[in-house]
């Protein structure tokens, strides 16, 4: 892969196991290492369509919704020295930036976050249990739980990243109980972390 | 008033899924996202339940159906990139100023330092700052200090009202919370919460309530503005 810094790997032939196994987070480290631009140019050609598609069905109209995808490209290019594939999978982190992104330009808010610094104020942090899963291996779980949700978990799941509702304003909307799009979520949640070997 | 740092201690009183899945998609008000960032703080479990549900926002995001973008849009974007400035990994342990220190991060944005806040009198033994005045989708957060043995006005809730306890602890029907807990509290909820230890309680209470004045700080103001 071109411009991929040499990640101390002593061999070519064992696979660090820390390395990332996909190749938008390759490329992500790509960016953060030597600012790579042909790397930038694949993640651009994956990500800025689905940014943008996301952007439109949270109600941004189309002008909006390319530069809101532009805007959260350019943040990946500036922010890829903090991407962490022990933590997470490229999509993950390029989701949260075009959430707080959008929470920002569409909502005119905040979302609070926890930062290393406010952690750092915690002695205590366990580490992930799941931290020695294979991020492939977790992908595919991942997807493979998501697809395994009923169709009733599946559309209180998509309403709730999609739809930018309170659950209250959900559960009004598909004239359920919100208890009962709570329940939901909580049996969608457990069917991921099972999947994913968090479950406590 | 970093209470909920104190080592080995988890907190006992979680969000719900529904609240974490909120949070993790950005469909929360910015008042009870506040309330969730301060107990993630502290919950290494709800942390790691939160990075599942971030898993899910980008597998979503993948499955999404790519919306084509002019060709120009990379040649943009390529031309913006040397004026983007990288940002680098901060250190790890920055410098506090003194007098800050026991000012939780997340809240320092919004009140700067707790000592130096504007605190009014609410009630005996009451007094609070308002940390984010309502927004334009009904939220709001307020931070309370409740002096030891003071009993808050039984009460109801018109929307969620959420409470997190930043140091000492109140009990109510429900349970006893200490630092780092949160209190979900809905329209079936009635309670009294009393600050029940030695040492003031400090918590916030965030709402996603729609516009009018409900809930535990509904109760308080009644009297002060006279509803
Ligand atoms: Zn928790």
């Amino acid at each position: 892969m071109r411009g991929l810094a040499p990640l101390s790997s002593p061999s070519m032939t064992e696979r660090d196991p820390l390395e990332p196994t996909d190749e938008m987070s390759r490329a992500l480290l790509a960016v953060a290492t030597v600012r790579d631009r042909a790397a930038f140019a694949r993640l651009f050609a994956h990500f800025a369509p689905r940014v943008k598609s996301y952007m439109l069905k949270l109600g941004a109209p189309p002008q909006r919704a390319k530069d809101l995808a532009q805007d959260t490209m350019l943040a990946v290019w500036r922010k890829a020295e903090l991407f962490d594939p022990a933590k997470a999978e490229a999509a993950t982190w390029v989701f949260t930036i075009a959430r707080n992104l959008r929470i920002d330009a569409l909502r005119r808010e905040r979302h609070p976050e926890v930062s290393d610094d406010a952690l750092a104020e915690h002695e205590d942090d366990r580490p992930r249990a799941d931290a020695l899963l294979d991020g492939a291996q977790r992908a595919k779980r991942l997807r493979g739980a998501l697809s395994d949700l009923t169709p009733e978990q599946a559309q209180v799941v998509h309403l709730s990243f999609f739809a930018d509702l309170a659950h209250p304003v959900i559960a009004e909307r598909l004239n359920l109980p919100l208890g009962t799009v709570k329940s939901r979520l909580r049996l969608a949640m457990g069917k991921i972390r099972k999947a994913l070997g968090d479950e406590p | 008033m970093t209470g909920a740092c104190k080592t080995g201690h988890h907190p006992k009183h979680h969000p719900s899924d529904a609240l974490l899945v909120g949070y993790g998609a950005g469909s929360l008000g910015e008042g009870l996202s506040l309330a969730l960032a301060l107990h993630l703080a502290s919950c290494p479990e709800c942390r790691a339940a939160l990075a599942d549900i971030d898993a899910v926002g980008g597998a979503l995001l993948e499955a999404l159906p790519p919306e084509p973008l002019e060709r120009l849009t990379l040649a943009d974007t390529l031309a913006c990139l040397d004026a983007a400035r990288p940002e680098r990994r901060p250190p790890s342990r920055h410098f506090v100023p003194p007098g800050e220190s026991r000012t939780p991060s997340l809240l320092r944005p919004y009140v700067g330092s707790l000592a130096a806040a504007p605190w009014q009198r609410l009630a005996p033994g009451v007094r609070r700052v308002e940390l984010l005045p309502r927004t334009p989708r009904g939220g709001s957060a307020q931070l309370l200090r409740i002096a030891p043995g003071t009993a808050l006005p039984h009460h109801g809730h018109g929307g969620l009202e959420l409470t997190v306890v930043l140091s000492g602890s109140f009990t109510d029907e429900l349970g006893r919370y200490v630092a780092g807990d949160v209190a979900e509290a809905d329209d079936e909820v009635r309670h009294q919460p009393i600050a029940d230890g030695h040492e003031e309680c400090l918590c916030l209470i965030a709402t996603d309530a729609p516009l009018r004045f409900t809930g535990l700080m509904g109760r308080l103001m009644q009297p002060f503005i006279g509803l």
